[in-house]
């Protein structure tokens, strides 16, 4: 089982990098705000803007959704 | 091209599991015969249909959540074109017999290297993306796409190892027991990393966005993605249960496994509350049936292959038609559904369109497809119990009960309800792509201003 030499030290190694990149995440700030992030990506529009459609039939479509 | 890939790589399956049941279905032809199409079946599958539709939702989702454009976009044109060709080129030298016989990776070696360009290129594309972020925080999406980029180039280097002989051949550059091991941890990890940690990507955007909540608990979205990627990696070893793999390298891959059961299952109901509230919107949202049943079967088969892989139940199951049944319930299932569900909202968004030409036909498809599943799925559950309960039954006098053949034939009738199941899910599919492009026709592709980016390639 000598692959074993080269698969668990991989896999450490990995994750130590994970590890190291949790830990900037937290020191960073990526975690502080747990549910504003959830929000915003409500709050980002992603319905089609008028022109692309005819001007009339987006406002429709809006009120439909 | 998720769609079109879909298609194909169903309408094999179709055939392979028609050759199960009539053998004359090869027409005699080399290239149609059972061991060529079925690594074709399983690369379209994974690659083409899921590949597509994880390169394609992820440069949606990475720049809507960080509000900017991709970054370098002819790179990512070049991702789009270069994983076609990728395709392309697996298809033919498959069916032309040209195979490293290395399960999920039995690509020859010039492809393998094309893969690893195309990823690369993918890698640079997505992180150069996140990197010119104009929000502070990562959309955890994000982190779930970037797992699946970062393990599956580790994983796809290191399986595919191999010295060339000829343009065509190539032998790993690992052997025996030790060429199986690095085999499922790659095998093991593409399943983990591939067909879920992406995969959950989708289902942690478009979940919240068509059933308009939150996530249920960003919280335990984070808690989900690390722990996820701290413990899959060492699963593996369970597809190697009583093999000549060391007794404590299989002991580590079950207890790995097992545990895998908490995250999973956080992350299913994480998913599936975000419904709270919005629960009446099952009724008339074919798209969110989509979403929910997916998740469903995300839950089914991650309890099921924690199960699977404790010794006692994997010495009936190794080798039965049960472990089959587990792979489509999961693909089928968790990943089919997911990306049907997540296309089915991103393909009118692209052409300037707020929903799909026909809604009643995503809830036929749904339904055909479901139909479909539980079908297959049934039928290969009791396949495999009964399969593997033949073959352990011995007389009083210590000989076998059953010979191998009298299984097989017994397995005969589930063949058929499962090849019905396929036909199901294949038709859904074609009521999928009617749709699209009935869609398609009616919109016209749009380029939406920055920040409020879509995404180039249809893919």
């Amino acid at each position: 089982m000598e692959i074993l030499w080269l698969l668990i030290p991989m896999s450490v190694f990995l994750v130590l990098v994970m590890g190291g990149i949790f830990w900037w995440s937290v020191r960073s700030g990526q975690f502080d705000d747990l549910d504003g992030p959830a929000y915003r990506i409500l709050a980002d529009d992603d319905t089609p803007s008028p022109e692309s459609t005819a001007k009339n039939a987006s406002d429709i479509e809006k009120s439909e959704k | 091209m998720a769609v079109i890939w879909g298609i194909v790589g169903l309408l094999v399956g179709l055939v392979i599991s028609l050759q199960l049941l009539w053998p004359a279905f090869n027409f005699d032809l080399p290239w149609l015969t059972y061991g060529r199409l079925r690594p074709l079946h399983t690369n379209a599958i994974i690659f083409a249909f899921g590949g597509c539709a994880l390169i394609g939702t992820s440069y949606y989702i990475v720049q809507r959540t960080c509000q900017t454009r991709l970054f370098a976009s002819g790179l990512a044109a070049f991702t789009f074109w270069g994983w076609q060709l990728v395709i392309l080129l697996a298809a033919l030298s498959l069916v032309f017999g040209f195979t490293s016989g290395k399960e999920y990776a039995e690509l020859e070696w010039p492809i393998d290297l094309l893969i690893a360009v195309v990823w690369v290129s993918y890698a640079i594309v997505f992180f150069g993306t996140i990197a010119k972020r104009r929000t502070p925080h990562i959309y955890v999406a994000n982190w779930f796409y970037g797992g699946m980029i970062l393990a599956i180039a580790l994983l796809h280097i290191v399986n595919s190892a191999e010295i060339p002989v000829t343009l065509f051949k190539s032998y790993s550059a690992y052997s025996g027991v030790q060429d199986a091991m690095v085999q499922w941890w790659y095998g093991h990890n593409a399943v983990g990393f591939f067909l879920t940690a992406g995969f959950l990507g989708m289902m942690y955007y478009f979940v919240p966005k068509q059933a308009g909540r939150p996530i249920y608990s960003y919280r335990l979205s984070v808690v989900h993605f690390w722990a996820l990627i701290f413990t899959y990696m060492w699963a593996g070893p369970h597809h190697l249960l009583y093999t000549a793999l060391p007794d404590w390298a299989q002991t580590l891959g079950m207890i790995f496994s097992v545990i895998l059961l908490a995250p999973s299952w956080g992350g299913m109901i994480n998913g599936i509350m975000t419904m709270s509230g919005a629960w009446h919107r099952l009724r008339d949202d074919p798209i969110l049936k989509f979403l929910i049943v997916a998740l469903s079967f995300y839950g089914m088969s991650t309890f099921e292959g924690p199960a699977l892989s404790v010794k006692t139940i994997n010495a009936l199951s190794h080798y039965t038609d049960w472990t089959i049944g587990h792979v489509h319930s999961g693909a089928l299932g968790w990943v089919g559904f997911i990306t049907m569900g997540s296309l089915y909202y991103l393909i009118p968004r692209l052409y300037g369109r707020t929903e799909m030409w026909s809604t009643k036909l995503i809830n036929t498809h749904f339904w055909v497809a479901t139909i479909g599943i539980v079908l297959y799925v049934a039928a290969l559950w009791i396949a495999g119990v009964m399969q593997g309960l033949m073959w352990r039954a011995v007389n009083d006098d210590g000989t076998l009960t059953y010979t191998y053949i009298q299984s097989v034939k017994a397995s005969m009738p589930f063949y058929m309800i499962r090849l019905v199941g396929g036909v199901l899910y294949f038709l859904g599919m074609l009521l999928m792509f009617y749709n699209m492009i009935k869609t398609i026709g009616q919109g016209k592709s749009v380029d939406v201003a920055v920040p409020m980016a879509s995404a180039p390639a249809h893919a």
